[in-house]
């Protein structure tokens, strides 16, 4: 706040400032590694103390995980294939999340302004809505065959939802007054939409995003069980086959990391698109 | 805007005004000046409540000439914020017609800026693109927009927070946002729908000072709703006073005292004295009605 009015001696006061911002993150990010290092630990203390062999030990997997990503200890057919599966997975659920923001963002917005359109499709949408997305893998297998394509639609499908109930609500909760100072200055039609609707919903939809994406992270694994060869789910799924549960946690430990980094993107673009307002800044 | 009608007389309103607003060259001089800024006729308003029509609005008839300060006076619920959403065309009527300039008003439009009490700046845009966004989508060039938004920032003193957001604003420097907005759209007329209710005291005076400076430079026609007796006093060439139930004008008064205006002047409390009379004379019924409910 204190640095915006100032525009004599920024250059001296902005040092001071990005030093305290490093302080401060890295300072956020030591209390936010306490409680996984804490379960770690009692994860490895469990293993230890129980003597199960069925759960890998944490250095295990991150010996297999070390494999996984650059080969040299077990070399065997998932040693260095990290990258492989990693961007087949990846490819997927962007596809499948595109297809669901290009499709969920515009119907959200007619649905968020259209009365009519809303009593026209609000009893199919939520009817559907309830249905697991897994329930749909038969259908999909049949309708889209065994592999990727049928991974792109569940992961689309899981992602929609979120986001074009998301935009609805963002729609809808524009302040009304907004549209009557709009009209006033003379802003109507296409031009009130983009200017106020659009803007309006966008700290909305973005959360509508965010969800839609860590859905689509949670699917794919569903969705790499329609009998792909590569990507992260297929890894997981072979390594239950041949119990290597130190590689399925290495799967899923990458999941996870691929998920959060995902969503570190869009809370990036986020936090720009709303520098208007603290409050949707994540 | 015309700097050098700073000292005219306000009683001018009848004479040829400055040619200002590009949007009224259609109409020549002299003839505009006859035309009333607004024109209202059997005003009616019904609404439908779920126990049947509540009339809201009552044969309201109301002529405000060019330049004039009206205050609609009144208790809440009398209808007098209902009637100024009816000059800013965001409501329907009932029955009746309402003119501005001699044309009917079908809808809100640029030529009547609204000023509301709870601001309806966008949040999401800074204090110049604001007071630009009028002049943006009448489709002037981005140098234009910026030299008018820069322009009235200056205007209403906020020109060290051109780049802040509404929220990184206290509430009288909202309001001065949401004045400046109007004005950089050069419209006409000034709708004002108790702008300065939320704010303290002192605020308060100060931008009612303010606004008659602005009122004095632009020679707007303003039509200032508010509850404040004083308020309406200090500020009106002319208090429109509304009884409630249905909404209908209780009584129409010319204020001429000299500006500036000492509320603490005899005539001024005279004027105070019979219009807060005439205003509770008009609440007692539904005072009464209150105190049954409550019992």
């Amino acid at each position: 706040m204190s640095e915006l009015p100032v525009s004599v001696g920024t250059a001296p006061v902005a040092p001071a400032i990005a030093g305290k911002s490093v302080a401060r993150r890295s300072s956020t990010v030591a209390l936010g590694l306490i409680v996984p290092i804490l379960l770690l630990g009692l994860w490895w203390a469990l293993v230890d103390w129980s003597g199960t062999m069925l759960i890998p030990t944490p250095k295990d997997v991150a010996i297999m995980m070390w494999d996984f990503t650059f080969g040299g200890v077990y070399d065997d057919a998932f040693s260095a294939t990290l990258l492989m599966h990693l961007w087949a997975s990846t490819r997927r659920v962007f596809m499948g999340f595109g297809l669901a923001a290009v499709s969920g963002v515009p119907l959200g917005l007619l649905l968020g302004r259209s009365a009519l359109l809303r009593t026209l499709l609000d009893p199919l949408l939520s009817l559907l809505r309830p249905i697991p997305v897994t329930a749909w893998l038969p259908l999909a297998m049949i309708f889209f065959g065994l592999g990727s394509n049928s991974a792109v639609f569940l992961v689309f499908l899981g992602a929609f939802y979120p986001i074009m109930l998301n935009t609805v609500f963002g729609v809808r909760s524009v302040d009304v007054r907004l549209f009557e100072a709009a009209a006033m200055l003379g802003c109507t039609g296409t031009a009130q939409f983009r200017s106020v609707t659009l803007r309006g919903a966008l700290p909305s939809i973005f959360n509508g995003l965010r969800l839609g994406l860590s859905f689509a992270w949670i699917l794919i694994v569903v969705g790499e069980m329609t009998g792909v060869q590569l990507g992260l789910g297929a890894v997981i799924m072979d390594a239950r086959t041949l119990s290597r549960t130190d590689l399925v946690i290495t799967g899923m430990i990458f999941i996870g990391l691929a998920g959060f980094f995902c969503d570190r993107a869009l809370v990036l673009i986020n936090n720009r698109l709303m520098r208007w307002s603290p409050q949707h800044h994540v | 805007m015309s700097e050098q009608n700073i000292g005219a007389p306000r009683q001018n309103i009848d004479a040829p005004q400055r040619n200002g607003g590009a949007s009224q060259q259609n109409i020549d001089a002299p003839q505009r000046a006859k035309v009333p800024a607004l024109q209202l006729s059997g005003v009616s308003k019904v609404y439908q409540a779920s126990n049947g029509p509540v009339e809201a609005l009552s044969d309201i008839n109301l002529t405000i000439p060019q330049g004039q300060f009206v205050c609609l006076l009144g208790a809440s619920g009398c209808g007098k914020s209902s009637l100024l959403r009816m000059l800013a065309g965001f409501e329907s009527l009932t029955a009746g017609s309402i003119s501005t300039y001699g044309m009917p008003v079908q809808g809100p439009g640029p030529d009547r800026g609204m000023v509301f009490q709870d601001y309806g700046l966008f949040p999401w845009l800074t204090v110049l693109e604001n007071i630009g966004f009028g002049p943006k989508h009448a489709g002037r060039s981005r140098r234009e927009v910026r030299e008018i938004a820069q322009k009235f920032v200056e205007m209403v003193g906020l020109g060290g927070f051109s780049d802040r957001y509404p929220g990184q604003l206290s509430g009288g420097m909202k309001q001065r946002v949401a004045i400046a907005r109007v004005l950089a759209n050069n419209g006409r007329i000034l709708l004002m729908d108790e702008p300065f209710g939320a704010l303290d005291a002192l605020t308060r005076a100060k931008l009612q000072e303010e606004l008659l400076t602005i009122w004095r430079e632009t020679r707007l026609t303003v039509v200032f709703v508010t509850h404040s007796v004083e308020e309406a006093i200090f500020l009106a060439d002319r208090v429109v006073v509304m009884s409630a139930g249905p909404g209908r004008i209780a009584s129409d008064i010319e204020i001429d005292l000299p500006r500036p205006r000492d509320v603490s002047s005899v005539e001024f409390n005279v004027l105070r004295r019979e219009i807060t009379q005439g205003l509770s004379s008009h609440l007692a019924p539904q005072k009464l009605d209150t105190a049954m409910v409550n019992a």
